[in-house]
């Protein structure tokens, strides 16, 4: 990132050389003293990082191709796909086929998709279905923590909590404009989003009830969504790919945030002990079923496999959360709300209790304890935003007409 | 009133500033009006408590009585708290958030920079860090002071309103009282004239430019600076309070 300044990156509006309104993260020296041995730096987020994960090389070789959000500019925020999301070019079936053959190869031969390249239309629904999902859990994500963050219980854990919360809207904007270089717009996934009709992780419809909850989120929730990433950062789509491994270095730093809280609070009081053994009795089970279905009835697994989107199926997935997991809390003190939990020798695997999938499939569809409350939230920021966006379309267009020699 | 004294109660004026505009930003956060907007509020919140952390800590060691700064930030009631009225008022509209926001940032940033040449030590390693940051939070509040005013009919009235609601609080931000004297005379404090002169300026150019009218001269709010708040204060304290005093005896 040689053309940012160390501490800090200010977003421009390429278009108009104006400096933009939002200018992004970085922790300062403060925060290093809260854990020093982090490298903290990789908080920074700007339009060549971005430029960066999408089109691959050097910052400054890049075009700028993202001018800013879209209501700043008054264009569409990404260029980069020449729309040929609607409409196949026609050819005949056996030149289609060929394609597809050629394209497989690619596949199979571990060679990058990027954005210009011909894909076949189920993989890149298939992508924006992921990628979109992806990102609209990166945002409401930020509220379950989000509900702490007025009531951290010390200033430097306000910070760390605001850090992390930050993150997660950055991963959402880095997730956003992957999505958008396979010809879907923000605005009209986010509209999905608030419809209804597109998905994002069930565990976020569950309530934060105790601080102890922000620590279990970190260990346990990004721990899972970590195991479920880490085989993303090589997945067959570049931009994918490299948001995916950005995202990765995070969320790792944010896991050992959380389990941290945790420790803290298992060498606390003996209420502070309490609030942690309630967490992770909430959210052991849902952490489980964040890695999917079981196998048998995922519906995805097969062709995103032959696809390279996805690298382990499900299942393989939670065995690893569970067998990791399991230790962990056996370091803090507290056991998972699981009897049948056990080490079993012969498949060097922790056997583990039958997961009840119906409260999956019941959340999944909208009946979990904050489904309303989530989407009600983004629904009314979004809703009371538009005037704020909607000023700053209008103004960018004023600024146009008036400066001299534009057409 | 002796200088020890002064200077202890001049931080918890800066630290208190800091933390408590800080803390209305982030219950912002989730609810902006786009994701960019989450990310420079957010930034604006770190910085801010940021600082806050530093000028409490250095209060808490002038006071001398074991108090850092989380003891200051989070189990002192709300007599004691040095805050300006200004930043404890609620966050409103976006607009209205942006309106507090400018105009302490343009009173905050030429204060810092004032503070960077104090003749106390830390108080100018403080400021030259938080100086920085300061301009960047004036640049970005003063850039949607200029959309939002010259944006829409709508937000134009929007944001007018809150200008006009928000100004009986900015006669506060330059009113000096026996702290600021006894530490200016000292060259510790800053000379909040010369503040002043770069707030005016600063204000009518971007109020100018915003196409928005500057708020006739009239009676302003004041007491904040010597701990009498507004009813805001104390919901603010209770939400952010609640978990040290909730479990005395807990770290976290």
């Amino acid at each position: 990132m040689a053309a940012c300044e160390p501490t800090r990156t200010y977003l421009r509006c390429v278009s108009a050389n104006r400096p933009l309104l939002s200018f992004v993260s970085v922790i300062r020296s403060d925060f290093a003293n809260a854990r020093p041995n982090t490298d903290l730096m990789t908080h920074n987020i700007d339009v060549s990082l971005i430029n960066c994960i999408i089109f691959r090389g050097e910052p400054s070789a890049v075009i700028p191709r993202i001018a800013g959000p879209s209501f700043m500019t008054g264009k569409t925020l990404m260029h980069t796909q020449p729309a040929h999301t609607e409409v196949e070019p026609r050819c005949s079936a056996e030149a289609l086929a060929e394609r597809e053959q050629a394209f497989q190869a690619k596949i199979d031969a571990d060679i990058k998709i990027e954005p210009k390249d011909w894909m076949p239309q189920a993989y890149r629904q298939s992508l924006v279905r992921q990628i979109s999902q992806h990102a609209h859990s990166e945002i409401v994500g930020m509220l379950p923590e989000g509900n702490w963050l007025t009531r951290a219980p010390s200033l430097r854990r306000k910070l760390i909590l605001l850090a992390k919360v930050q993150d997660e809207a950055g991963h959402g904007l880095y997730l956003y404009s992957a999505a958008e270089t396979l010809g879907a717009s923000r605005e009209a996934l986010i509209e999905a989003l608030h419809a209804g009709q597109a998905k994002y992780s069930s565990i976020f419809n569950y309530p934060t009830l105790t601080w102890a909850d922000v620590g279990a989120i970190g260990w346990l929730v990004d721990g899972a969504a970590l195991i479920n990433q880490i085989p993303l950062c090589r997945c067959s789509y570049g931009p994918y790919a490299r948001a995916m491994r950005r995202i990765c270095k995070e969320e790792s730093f944010h896991q050992r945030q959380g389990y941290e809280i945790m420790l803290t609070l298992c060498r606390g009081t003996a209420a502070q002990k309490r609030m942690a053994q309630d967490a992770l009795n909430r959210w052991w089970w849902p952490s489980l079923m964040m890695f999917g279905p079981p196998d048998a009835e995922s519906s995805h697994t097969q062709q995103s496999m032959r696809w390279k989107i996805k690298r382990h199926t499900n299942d393989a997935l939670r065995q690893k959360f569970i067998d990791q997991s399991v230790s962990q809390a056996d370091y803090l003190g507290l056991t998972p709300p699981d009897p049948e939990l056990k080490w079993n020798e012969q498949t060097g695997h922790y056997d583990f209790g039958t997961i009840d999938w119906s409260e999956f499939w019941r959340v999944l569809k909208g009946e979990g304890p904050c489904n309303r409350e989530r989407i009600e939230a983004r629904r009314r920021a979004y809703d009371e935003g538009r005037w704020v966006r909607e000023a700053a379309l209008v103004f960018g267009a004023k600024q146009t007409r008036r400066a001299p020699g534009t057409d | 009133m002796n200088q020890h004294q002064a200077l202890y109660e001049y931080l918890l004026r800066l630290g208190d500033n800091a933390l408590i505009l800080g803390q209305r930003l982030t219950e912002w956060i989730g609810h902006a009006p786009a994701l960019e907007e989450e990310l420079g509020s957010a930034n604006v919140a770190l910085d801010l408590i940021g600082q806050a952390r530093g000028w409490l800590a250095y209060a808490g060691t002038v006071e001398g009585a074991g108090r850092d700064e989380d003891t200051l930030a989070l189990q002192r009631d709300i007599l004691d708290f040095r805050n300006v009225l200004l930043v404890e008022q609620p966050n409103g509209h976006y607009g209205d958030t942006i309106a507090r926001q400018y105009l302490f940032d343009a009173f905050h940033y030429p204060l810092l920079e004032a503070l960077h040449g104090s003749s106390d030590q830390h108080i100018a390693a403080i400021a030259a860090k938080s100086c920085k940051e300061a301009g960047y939070h004036r640049r970005r509040s003063a850039e949607w002071m200029i959309r939002l005013g010259d944006g829409t009919t709508e937000s134009h009235t929007k944001l007018q309103r809150s200008v006009d609601t928000l100004w009986p609080y900015t006669g506060e931000l330059f009113t000096t009282d026996e702290i600021d004297r006894a530490l200016q005379s000292s060259g510790v404090a800053a000379d909040l004239t010369a503040v002043q002169q770069a707030w005016d300026e600063e204000v009518a150019r971007t109020l100018k430019t915003a196409t928005l009218q500057r708020p006739a001269a009239g009676w302003m709010q004041s007491g904040g600076k010597q701990g009498r708040h507004s009813e805001q204060l104390g919901y603010i304290l209770a939400e952010m309070q609640f978990l040290p005093r909730a479990y005395p005896d807990a770290h976290w």
